[in-house]
């Protein structure tokens, strides 16, 4: 089992190319961000919630009201002013989400090829772990979109941009990370494509690593979620006033956040198995086990924080922004600074 | 009026502060913040040698931090009261909702709340259908869910019904699986041990005998070393596959293994020991951790008399594989100590497995062996080590140099078959090298235990995040001779991802199209009402798990 360089090479080139579609669908986002209209209805929907933690507000920016009121009451006015500029930066953001879709299914073959090059799942080192990363965050992005535009597909009753549209501007939020690691990815974390050394040349490498590149993926999705929860709780700044509610953020959040634990979890668990074939110890205190299970104790601790009266809201928002640090610590720091076992998936 | 104890008081209200929610928080942050240094720091379990280059660097700050356990931070006091306190707060938490679950299992599910129509979910019709169909194919549509049916005083029926129930299963399996899974990693800590042992690749045996058959021991609380697990491991070869960039491919040790059974009967086993692929012999483990050369010299005295000695030389450079190390001669036939205190022998130098040399600068090109070569002081005198002091087989005491009592008498580069010759006419040669592997074998009887504790974990925890906990209300009411009005409602008490559409669902199950009040409200349009209510519920049941 040898590598193909060739193979290798194209892989490289679709990395790039994907990292530069997304770098455009982030740009056209931005272009829909700042464009589009002012979401009155989510700062009330904001303040409303801020003011009392049980109150009935308004899941998003469609003028709901609240569930013992009628429909057919909801007085016009209500509706936001700057709904006339609908559509062109909608129409912009819709091309986002498109080139994005573009971008994943490169950004996929890159795997792809990497894969094929090696034989092997291709997240073995911080380039390669980096960019599932990344990838996992894209689609589970499209598939929130997806969700979304599922969902609320009902009659228009105002003319406000439709929730998913109020999700969808957030594109540039979530690209923006993406970009990022991608960006050092391709260059400080960057390998040649090589086959396993020994001590990862085991099946339990398509098991944990892929849980936990999962499980990355879909929190870095949460903790931009909360990181804009919290711009939004601040204050009514231009950047709060184009926000959807904070619920739907916070919602965002959450839910990626339940479906991250669990993933986390068996990465954890799996990760442990195969130390006890490897290292000779299921459990050991290696720096970068303990960085996970302070993680998972970060995102449990949000879970319980979600339950607890007084802490749900920026609390709950801060402490899964400080548990997607603790995952990024736990990635970069770990890797890289300290000696432990996981060193060698270093550069 | 009932006057408690002030002591019962205080303990009863040290009970309830240790077993409420936001006390359980700052506990999972105190110690998610309490296992940090024990990532950042050098621990003493993880590599003792780079906690002490730590306190060589930072000499003011180190002994507070040592004296503080924070070199061992996950055997230190505070970090283990902190996990104590938050299972005892999770036991605190667990048992009485235990018991209201038992509870709630056993009791019908809620009754109809007046008014429907101010629940998040709901809708309203009127139909023609009698009442008792309509509840009668209620009662089919929600089959598998936990249904109760009462009459009101009005005349109208009801029909309660509950779904979910494994939901706080799952929230409660999780917990108690915690505490399963770390009483069982506490007796494996216990009850355990872990030894190493450098064996030499050319048919040396190492049989588990005790702990001084290992280079390192680290034993349980428990284990007082008389008890182990008899077997024998003989090493016969060891082979490594590299890239011709160095990078390692394979690692294998060929071995053969008698276990408890077989030292009666002297059979032996063939093992082909791997590295991730451990040998495994009842609850015990043998891994193969790394490997490395062993040169092997002879000494020949002026008086002709030999000596030959393999010590193994631990790498110094993980890719090429060179390696640094001391082989020690006593003088034979030297029984006054005096004078073999004066003719002691060290050969301390590098190893190179594939020899690549800048000037006469010996480094290693390849980390297998295709050219070795060795580049070697000697040193004549006193090596100390009867001074009553433990020294380390991998180097000489460096005291005895700088007191001159160990001098060094030659400096040459040998390849094998190579020989040099002291002033004294003793004659040192390299014969050739042997490769060595370093085994751990570990004893941890309770780790099926921690394994399924966790896969315990893991499910609870999928559950009580999956399954959602959701209510459904029908009231049918007779409306004279136009027929039967038909609210139904619903709420769910969990953070409901997507109850509004299976509630829809159902209601248009129930209410054939044209039949229910235009509009229907639906649920992803109310989805906060039933946060918010989701929320006042958990306020009412103070500290939640979740």
């Amino acid at each position: 089992m040898l590598i193909n360089p060739v193979l290798a090479s194209y892989s490289d080139l679709a990395y790039g190319t994907a990292l530069v579609l997304y770098l455009l669908a982030m740009g056209l986002h931005a272009v829909e961000y700042a464009a589009g209209p002012v979401l009155v209805t989510a700062a009330a929907g904001r303040m409303a919630a801020e003011g009392d933690g049980s109150v009935a507000t308004l899941a998003s920016p469609h003028n709901v009201p609240p569930p013992n009121v009628p429909p057919q009451n909801v007085p016009p006015e209500n509706v936001t002013e700057s709904s006339l500029h609908r559509g062109k930066p909608e129409r912009i953001g819709r091309s986002a989400v498109a080139l994005t879709g573009l971008a994943a299914l490169v950004h996929a073959s890159s795997l792809a090829l990497r894969g094929a090059a090696i034989g092997r799942v291709p997240w073995a080192n911080m380039y390669e772990f980096t960019s599932a990363i990344c990838f996992v965050a894209v689609a589970g992005w499209l598939v929130v979109l997806y969700r979304q535009s599922m969902t609320s597909r009902q009659p228009m009753t105002s003319r406000q941009p439709s929730a998913a549209a109020a999700l969808q501007r957030l594109g540039a939020f979530v690209l923006l990370p993406v970009v990022v690691l991608m960006f050092l990815g391709g260059t400080v974390l960057y390998a040649q494509a090589a086959p396993l050394i020994p001590a990862l040349n085991s099946y339990w490498i398509t098991i944990h690593v892929s849980a936990a590149a999962t499980a990355s993926g879909i929190l870095l999705v949460s903790g931009v979620a909360s990181v804009l929860y919290l711009l939004g709780a601040g204050d009514s700044s231009r950047i709060a006033a184009r926000l959807p509610a904070s619920a739907t953020l916070d919602q965002l959040a959450y839910r990626t956040a339940v479906l991250a634990l669990p993933i986390w979890t068996f990465a954890i668990i799996t990760g442990a198995i195969w130390a006890e074939a490897a290292w000779g110890r299921y459990w050991g205190w290696d720096p970068k086990e303990t960085c996970a299970l302070v993680a998972w104790v970060v995102y449990a601790g949000y879970l319980h924080a979600r339950a607890t009266a007084g802490w749900r809201g920026s609390r709950a928002a801060w402490i899964n922004v400080v548990g997607f640090g603790v995952m990024l610590f736990n990635l970069f720091f770990v890797n890289i600074v300290i000696a432990g076992f996981h060193s060698y998936a270093g550069i | 009026m009932i006057r408690t104890h002030p002591v019962t008081a205080v303990l009863r209200n040290t009970w309830r502060g240790l077993t409420s929610m936001r006390t359980a928080l700052m506990l999972l942050f105190l110690l998610a913040l309490a296992a940090l240094p024990g990532a950042l720091l050098p621990q003493y379990s993880l590599n003792p040698q780079r906690v002490q280059t730590y306190q060589a660097q930072h000499p003011r700050l180190a002994p507070v931090l040592d004296r503080l356990g924070f070199f061992e931070v996950f055997a230190s006091p505070w970090f283990a009261a902190i996990y104590l306190l938050l299972f005892v707060s999770l036991v605190g938490c667990v048992v009485p909702r235990s018991v209201e679950y038992a509870r709630q299992l056993r009791r019908a599910p809620v009754a109809t709340p007046r008014n429907l129509g101010r629940l998040p979910h709901h809708a309203r019709a009127e139909s023609d259908t009698a009442p008792e169909e309509i509840l009668g194919a209620a009662r089919r549509r929600l089959r598998g869910w936990r249904i109760a049916e009462r009459e009101e005083p009005g005349g109208a029926r009801t029909l309660s019904a509950e779904r979910g129930y494994l939901r706080e299963a799952g929230n409660l399996l999780f917990h108690v699986a915690l505490l399963g899974l770390l009483v069982s990693f506490a007796i494996g800590k216990v009850v355990g041990y872990q030894g190493q042992v450098i064996v030499l690749a050319d048919g040396s045996q190492f049989c588990n005998s005790g702990p001084l058959a290992y280079d390192s021991f680290t034993p349980g609380r428990s284990v007082d070393g008389t008890a182990l697990e008899p077997f024998c491991v003989q090493v016969n070869a060891f082979t490594p596959t590299y890239l011709p960039t160095g990078q390692p491919r394979e690692f294998r040790a060929n071995i053969s293994y008698q276990g408890p059974d077989d030292l009666a009967t002297a059979r032996w086993h063939p093992y082909q020991l791997k590295v991730n692929d451990p040998l495994r012999i009842g609850s015990t483990r043998v891994y193969l951790l790394g490997h490395g050369y062993a040169p092997q010299f002879t000494v020949t005295f002026p008086d002709g008399q030999q000596r030959t000695g393999v010590v193994q030389w631990p790498p110094v450079d993980m890719t090429t594989l060179l390696s640094e190390g001391t082989t020690k001669f006593d003088p034979p036939g030297v029984t006054e100590d005096a004078v073999r205190r004066t003719r002691q022998l060290a050969i301390t130098g590098l190893f190179a497995p594939t020899a690549a040399f800048r000037g006469s600068l010996l480094s290693s090109a390849f980390p297998d062996l295709f050219d070795p070569a060795v580049a070697i002081d000697v040193l004549e005198g006193d090596l100390g080590n009867n001074s009553g002091r433990g020294q380390s087989i991998f180097s000489i005491e460096e005291s005895m140099v700088s007191s001159g009592r160990l001098k060094q008498v030659a400096r040459q580069n040998l390849r094998p078959g190579e020989q040099l010759t002291l002033p004294d006419r003793t004659v040192v040669r390299f014969d050739g090298v042997t490769r060595f592997v370093s085994l751990q074998v570990s004893y941890d009887p309770a780790q099926r235990w921690v394994l399924g504790f966790a896969v315990l974990v893991f499910g609870g925890l999928g559950l009580s995040l999956a399954v959602k906990r959701r209510r459904f209300w029908v009231r049918v009411t007779p409306a004279g001779l136009a027929g039967t009005v038909v609210e139904l409602g619903g709420l769910a008490r969990t953070e409901a991802a997507g109850y509004g559409e299976e509630f829809d669902r159902i209601v248009a199950d129930l209410l054939p199209p044209g039949q229910a009040a235009p509009p229907v409200l639906t649920g992803h349009q109310s989805r906060i009402a039933v946060e918010g209510r989701r929320a006042s519920d958990a306020d009412q049941s103070g500290s939640g798990l979740l």
